[in-house]
Parts: C-alpha cells; structure tokens; sequence
C-alpha cells in the first residue's frame, strides 16, 4: 500500500529581546538556576503582566517577512494547566487573535528546487521554566529562569510531504528569522524547537489521517529521523489493517523511537480565556509601515538579486545566501576585488570549507572579508597563481598576515619577467635534451604532452611562481 | 481624638495638638484593647508602626510633611506589604511574608501614613460578611452578634470602632461599599483601572478594585488623592489625568440630575431601608438635585452574569498557590499530585473552593461559550444600561444592600442568599464605575448606605455629592453607643 504523510510543523521560536515578554528579567542563557526569576516570574501573589513592545515587534516582523496579515487587535489569553515549571498555573499565550495571520515563504530542496509552504499563524506566548530531575535524589529541581522567555509559536500548514522538506522547511525559516534577527535560532540552547504532527493517507486521496504529534524534536538531524521513524511506524500500523492513535509521542535520539508521553501529561483541557491582566495589542497601519521601512532584504529577494545582480547560478545564489552574516561576507569580498564568480568560488569552496573544517560560523572567520578580497585581486592582477593563492589563503586563516604581506614575505610573487624567465627555460631544456630532441621529432600531439612536461619543469624550478602563459610562450619560441 | 475625621487629624498633626507617636500609640492601645470584641485585625507590627509615626513626627517638625504625614491608616489584608505578613484572610498565605509593598502601599508611604496592621477580610476576598476568613468573623462594632459585610469587613469594623481613622479596601462587587454600609461608614470603589491593583491579591482581575473606607466623603477624598494614579506596572490600570479629589467637594448640586433606577427599589428592598433611602434623596433635593427615573434593564442578570465572571477569573488567579514557591504546603506529599490536591484542599476553605470549581467548570471546553462567552455579552448589555442612563442623568443613586446587616452565622450555609446581599452592587464592578455608599440613617439601630454610582472616572462628583450630604447630616457621625462612652 502506498502511503503519503501529511506533515505539519509547530516551532518554538525564542525571541531575541533583552528583557522576558511580561517582566523586566534578563533573558541570557545559562544562568545559574533562579537567578533571572523576578517576582512577577515567580508568579508572586498581586503580579502583574507588562507586555515587552519589542517582542511586538519582532513578531511583526516577521509577519511581515511572510507577507502575513497582522492582527490589528490581537489578544493574550491565559491557557490553564497545573505544572511546577508553571509557576501561575497558566501560560500567557494567544488563541483566538494571534498577532500573525495566514502567510508562507520558500523552501530550498537539497536539488536547488524551491517550493512555498503556507502558515497558519504565529503567536506569541512565554515560556514555562524547567524540572530538573537529576541530582535532587528523588526530588525534583525547578529553574524559573526561561519562565516568561518571549516564544513566537509559528504554526505551518500541513503542506509538508517528508522528512527532507521538514528539514529545508526548517532551515529556510532559521534563515528567515536570523535575517531578521529577530531570534539566535540557536537550536542546541532551544532557541527553535520543534513539534512535528504527521498523519498518513492512501495516495491519491484528501481525507486526511488521524495524526500523532511529537513534541520537542532539537535538531534538524533529528527532525529527520524522527520523522522517517513515525512514517514508518504508522505505515506499518495502517499496512496491518491497523489504526494510528491520536497522542502525543516523545522522539527518544538515544534509541531512534518515538513513544507515546504518559497519558496523564496529555490529558488536559486548558480552559483558554482572554487574560484580564493585559489589554488587546492594538497594532496600526503607522506602525507596521514604520516596520516595513526598517526589514532588511529577506533570503529570497537575496538570492534573486544574487542571480541578477552578479550572474550567479541558482544553487550558487542558495549557497550564499544561505546566512545574513554569510552574504554580507560575500558581498563585501566582491565589492572589493570587482568578480562575482571567482569571489564565489572562493567563499563557497575556499571560505567555507575551512570553516567546516574548524567548525567555525562565519562570524568566527579569522580573515576578514577586505583580506579575501585583497587577496583575489592578486590572482586577478596575475600578481600570483591560483595555485599560490590557496597557499597564501592557507597562512592569512593561520593569522600570518594579509595577501601582500605573505606574498612579500615568502617571496610568492608570481615571475612575469621575460629575461629571468627565460634563464629558467634555458635550464630546463638543457637538462633534458633528450626529451627536447623526442619534441622535434613527434608529431602534434605528442608535442603538447612533451610542452606539458617542459612547463611542468619550469614550474616546479620556479616553486610555482612562473607566469605560465609567458612559459608557454618562450618555450614556442625556443623549441623549432 | 478618636472621633475626629483624617482631615481634623492633619490639622492636629500640622498644629501640634498631638504628635503622630502619640497618635499612633494611642491606635495600637485601643486595638489591644477591644480589638478581641471585632477580630479587627489580622496582624498588627506595633514596632514597625510607631517607628513610622516616629519618623512622621520628625518629617513634620522639619516643615518636610507629606499630604498624610503621621496619619494611622489601616489596610486591608490583601495588600501585600514589604516584610510584612499578607495573609489574604486565608491559611494559604498564613505563613507569606512579601518582599514587596504593593503600589497602594507604596503611595500611602510616600504619602506620610503609618500603618497600624492588615485588616480582616473574607479569604481571598470572597464573601459579603467576613466569615469565610481563616482568621475568623470580624464582627460589626455597632452590635457585634451582626456580621461587619465582607469582604473588607476588618477595614469597616476598624473604622467603625475607632481603631483606625481610615482604611483601604478592595471592592470586586461590593466588597468596599457593603462593609462601609453595614458599619455607617463612608466607602468609595473607584473606577476600574483609577487604583493600581499591582501588589494587590486577585480575586477576579477585571473586576477588582481598590478603594478608601473612612468616616466621611472629605476623608475618602484625602485617601484617593494618595492612592490614584497611573502604574505602568499594571497594565490596565487608566492613564486618565488624577484630580485634587478635594477641589470640588463642596461644589453646589444645584441642576444635578440623579437617577433612580426602578429596579434598585423594588421586590427584595427592605421597607425601613427604603424609606431611609428615600430621606436622603429628599435632603440631595433639598439642595437643588432633580430626581429622575430611570432603568437597569438587565439588572436582573447581574448576579449570574458576575457569578460567572468572577469565579472563572478566580479559578485561574488562584492556580499560583500550589505549594511549590510560597505559602501554605502539606506535609510530606509523596508526589505531585498529592501535592497539588492536599495542598489546595487543605489551604483554600469551602467558599474559595465552591468559587474555584465554578469557575472551572465555566471555563471548561464545552462549557465556555454557553457560560463565560455569554457571561461577558450580558457584560456589556449591563455596562450599556449604565450608558444609557448617563446620558439622562448624572449620577445614580440608590440602596447599597437590600437591607441592614444580618446575624453572625445566618447565611453561612445558604451561598445564594448571600450572594443576593450584592444585588445592587455588583453591576457596578462589571461596568467598571466608580460607586460609593454612604450612611444614611438606621433601621433598629443598625446602619443603611446610600449607593452613589458615577460616570467612568467621575468620582470627583460622586464625592462632592456625598459631601454635600454629609454637610447637612450627621449618620457619618454616629459612633455605637459603648464605643461613644469609651471615647469621651
């Protein structure tokens, strides 16, 4: 039987602000527990909510950045459970008038394909603390420090098909939001964490199957496996004649699984109300200009204006484009040696793989971008090879210098003058008569290989640095 | 000096007729000595307030006074206050100690008062007689076998037997003006959002208010002065400009129009109430006011429009007490769940836990739109019948209660004709007016209150009517018989 899984995504999205969404508390990661808890955090009794503009904003924004409608009159409500990270009783969330609307943006596929995926909406919510299970010898530990961290929960259509889509659907709105800068996107701090709900349905048909949702999957990598796991697992279900069961179920990266969450965690009836504690946000046409006029260019219209602008292919484009801090980069080097394509060679083959290498973001590049671009323009001004410039490349990333300097210091300057030139002809046709006699008496095209072995010669004399298209040229005049 | 208004006191204090410390001192001897007869009070910190009244002392001797400075107020137990037991009338927080003043504290401070101690009041401010307190009834000064009206009954019972000058309120359908009519006091909830509730235990957010309990309108005024105000801290609370709500106290009433609202005189009205009613009405006359007739068409659905909203709101507001942070915890619970249900099932009492589970079940999926969603449409039908009359008349006026306070114990086990004690003041809460009571004269000895309901904001002429009142009666002057005695 043939299956089609109908995916919808739901990403926690941790907003970038100084201060918690309802409380003045710092919002830095990793502080020792309870330390960034006020009172209103604490859920002291008499406590009051006082919502942070810019999280407003930043969930604006990226409405905006979807091409969402904006709810000009969005409510909080307060969504009820009992939960010792919870320490209210209820999350300030929003239910019936979430701040974003219906939107979409593109998806890049691994083949440089791209399709739009809808959203349903966003909204803005807090974050709930943490239980900490270990070390408290039976007891359990609660750090109130996330308690009131700013959430943008963005909820997709089920528009996704499988596990790589679920993963470029992913990375495309890390971009989005990193762009905007409106989140880290940190994935292993929990900056974006994910819920998947993923059903089944013959092939061919609307209806959709009955889903299961997996909550909290951290990774991409996991994203994907977990999602090829629950495909399978329900596909061996409904295989069997079976049916799938509506629950919530934990992805396990130990094991590769999904299971079920105890039922108990999931039975809840969260008795949603408006929260009387906050007015609506009341959001007009003056101020969603206002933030229009302030977006910076979105990965998209990027890419686009990469393939016009500087000719690059699409998966080039893609490439480049990938981070805000990656196209800048890039940009910058060809504002600065003036050639689209060789500067995105190098960003993309040179740059990036040295990055990987060292498992290093493009914030953490050790040579800036006015070096790299320096440092095509000798190979543009026949100053070096290319072959010397990834040697030089090689020493600016250990911090020995810029282009000029390491091509001055190791003396790598490429040799374009004729007279020193020819000496070192002159020595390597006299050191191989033999060859030179086999040259005057082949025929064509052994004659290209035994010119290919001559140059090869006067490169290696020359350490790399002859001019190879004068060697060729001395070598013509000197062979008849 | 017991029986003099705040606004006398000032002028004591300001004239060196008296110092605060003598003040003060003389407060906190009379609570430890008669407070046993009303249960007054909850806690009462005699060090704390006689180092304030010190310091008052000292404020005043220097020409550095503040509008209140030296001035024994007494607050009602809801309030939280900075190293100060804030125990809400519950044993949930019998043992909570906030590390912060709520903002009505804070404005009080800043203001010069001293605080003689937390007053008594029904737990988490739910009830109309001050017997759902974990503390204890407090009991009405002018015969103590009655109940003072709940919830703010410690603050009225404080008033009324000369252990404070003035107090503060909250009022989330009554609970200010109730007490202050049952105990012949002057009592003003003010408009939703005049006062900042942060700091404040919620009952039911969109209803709860904080407001002045004293003997006379002048000296409601004095208080509202220091309390109102902008909090950026509390989101709903109105950026509306504050007034000197003293400015225009004695104001003619000359051409002010007064609704009565048929449906605030009919069935259910007791007669000798009603006829006292009806004399202060003639005195406003008398003084130049017209009477209209108007009507609150949707009277009827108040009580079970507010028995919805405020349970549901309660419900959630009371989920932080869970005995994880703060407060109340049960003994060795073995896990969570025991936690959670021994913990609330121990800490809360019957009333709070009857409100809790009516208000859940409200809110419950299925439930919601036929309860909460309808609730908050008779909601507005309501705050529209008050609209409506505004634009005829300029206040309204009427009975606070159906009738005067009842016996201790009579209506502990009967909710809903407790409930019914607030008929005529809950609606104002849903609109989010501001309403006064005002004495206005006895049945058996036994005080009435005049209601004054306002525009949204108007409590400056709600106090320069009950002012004018008050200039030609004397029902705000009564003291109980014994007390009187006590005091001469």
């Amino acid at each position: 039987m043939q299956w089609e899984p109908v995916i919808g995504l739901e990403v926690h999205l941790q907003l970038a602000t100084q201060s918690k969404i309802f409380s003045g508390s710092p919002t830095t990661f990793g502080a020792e527990p309870n330390t960034q808890a006020s009172a209103v955090d604490l859920a002291m009794p008499g406590m009051l909510p006082v919502l942070n503009e810019q999280a407003v904003s930043f969930a604006v924004q990226f409405g905006l950045g979807i091409g969402a409608e904006i709810g000009k009159r969005s409510i909080f409500d307060r969504k009820n459970y009992f939960y010792p990270d919870l320490p209210k009783g209820y999350q300030i969330s929003q239910f019936e008038a979430p701040i974003v609307g219906k939107g979409s943006f593109e998806i890049l596929m691994e083949d440089g394909s791209s399709r739009k995926i809808g959203i349903t909406r966003a909204h803005l919510e807090e974050d709930a603390g943490k239980s900490l299970h270990e070390d408290f010898h039976g007891q359990s530990g609660i750090d109130l420090n996330r308690a009131g961290t700013p959430l943008l929960e963005i909820v997709s259509e089920p528009e996704i098909r499988n596990a790589a889509e679920a993963v470029a659907y992913l990375k495309a709105l890390h971009s989005l939001v990193t762009y905007l800068g409106i989140s880290d996107g940190n994935m292993a701090e929990g900056s974006m964490r994910c819920d998947v709900n993923i059903s089944l349905r013959r092939v061919g048909t609307e209806e959709l199957g009955t889903r299961a949702e997996i909550k909290n999957v951290n990774s991409f990598r996991f994203v994907e496996k977990a999602i090829r796991h629950e495909i399978e697992r329900q596909a061996d279900i409904l295989d069997d004649g079976g049916r799938v069961v509506q629950e919530t179920r934990l992805y396990d990266a130990d094991r590769d699984e999904t299971r079920p969450m105890r039922s108990k965690e999931v039975a809840n009836d969260y008795r949603y109300f408006p929260e009387p504690d906050l007015l609506p946000v009341v959001i007009d046409d003056a101020y969603i200009e206002a933030i229009r006029s302030q977006l910076p260019e979105l990965p998209a219209d990027k890419r686009l204006r990469f393939t016009e602008q500087y000719g690059l292919n699409k998966y080039d484009a893609n490439v480049l484009s990938d981070s805000r801090a990656l196209a800048d980069y890039f940009e910058a080097v060809v504002a600065d040696c003036g050639d689209a394509k060789i500067a995105a060679n190098w960003v993309q083959v040179e740059l990036l793989g040295q990055l990987n290498r060292d498992e290093r973001s493009i914030e953490q590049c050790p040579v800036s971008a006015a070096d790299l671009g320096a440092l095509i323009s000798r190979i543009l001004d026949k100053s070096i090879s290319g072959k010397i410039a990834k040697q030089v490349f090689e020493a600016m990333w250990q911090g020995e210098g810029s282009a000029d300097d390491i091509i001055a210091a190791k003396g790598l300057q490429q040799v374009s003058d004729s007279g020193a030139l020819e000496v070192i002809v002159d020595e390597v046709l006299g050191a191989n008569a033999a060859q030179v006699q086999q040259y005057l008496d082949a025929d064509e095209a052994k004659r290209k290989k035994l010119v290919g072995f001559f140059v090869g010669q006067v490169m290696k004399l020359s350490k790399g640095q002859a001019n190879p298209q004068m060697v060729n040229e001395l070598l013509a005049k000197k062979l008849v | 000096m017991y029986t003099k208004s705040v606004a006398q006191l000032i002028e004591g204090l300001r004239g060196r007729e008296f110092s605060s410390a003598e003040l003060t001192r003389g407060y906190l001897d009379r609570i430890a000595a008669l407070d046993s007869q009303y249960n007054s009070f909850i806690s009462v910190d005699e060090n704390a307030a006689m180092a304030a009244a010190t310091a008052a002392d000292e404020r005043l001797a220097s020409g550095d006074a503040a509008a209140l400075t030296g001035i024994p107020i007494a607050h009602k137990d809801i309030f939280c206050t900075d190293g100060m037991r804030t125990s809400c009338g519950s044993r949930m927080l019998d043992n909570f100690v906030p590390p912060y003043d709520a903002t009505v504290i804070q404005r009080f401070k800043t203001a010069g008062a001293v605080m003689l101690g937390k007053t008594n009041m029904d737990e988490f401010a739910m009830g109309s007689s001050n017997e759902s307190s974990f503390y204890g009834p407090a009991y009405n000064p002018w015969d103590t076998k009655l109940v003072p009206g709940g919830s703010s009954g410690g603050s009225a019972a404080a008033v009324a037997g000369l252990l404070a000058p003035a107090a503060t309120g909250t009022d989330t359908g009554g609970s200010i003006r109730q007490p202050a009519a049952f105990c012949g006091i002057t009592g003003l909830k003010p408009t939703y959002g005049r006062v900042s509730r942060l700091g404040m235990v919620a009952f039911a957010s969109s209803l709860d208010q904080a407001g002045p309990m004293a003997h006379s309108a002048e000296d409601c005024a004095l208080l509202l002065n220091a309390m109102a105000g902008h909090d950026p801290l509390d989101s709903t609370s109105s950026n509306t400009a504050t007034e000197d709500y003293c400015a225009t106290l004695n104001n003619s009433l000359e051409g002010l129009r007064i609704g009565l609202p048929a449906e605030y005189f009919g069935e259910g009205l007791d007669s000798t109430t009603g006829e006292c009613i009806s004399g202060a009405l003639r005195e406003l006359e008398a003084q130049g006011a017209t009477l209209v007739n108007v009507s609150l068409p949707h009277s009827a659905l108040t009580i079970p429009t507010y028995y919805i909203i405020a349970p549901a709101e309660a419900s959630t507001n009371l989920s932080r007490f869970d005995g994880v942070r703060y407060g109340y915890r049960c003994d060795d619970p073995v896990d969570l769940h025991d936690l959670y249900t021994r913990t609330r099932g121990q800490g809360f009492g019957d009333e709070v836990k009857r409100r809790i589970l009516v208000g859940t079940y409200a809110l419950s999926a299925g439930y919601y739109d036929a309860y909460y969603k309808k609730a908050q449409q008779v909601r507005r039908l309501i705050k529209q019948d008050f609209m409506d009359c505004f634009e005829q008349v300029d206040i309204i006026a009427g009975p606070t209660t159906p009738g005067p306070a009842f016996a201790v114990g009579a209506k502990t086990n009967d909710p809903v004709s407790m409930y019914l004690e607030d008929v005529y003041t809950l609606a104002v809460n849903l609109a989010g007016l501001p309403g006064m009571s005002v004495p206005a004269g006895f049945v058996d000895n036994k005080p009435v209150g005049l209601q004054l309901i306002g525009r949204h904001f108007d409590e400056s002429r709600l106090l320069n009517v009950a002012h004018r009142f008050q200039q030609a009666t004397d029902w705000h002057l009564r003291t109980p018989d014994a007390i009187a005695r006590g005091v001469a």
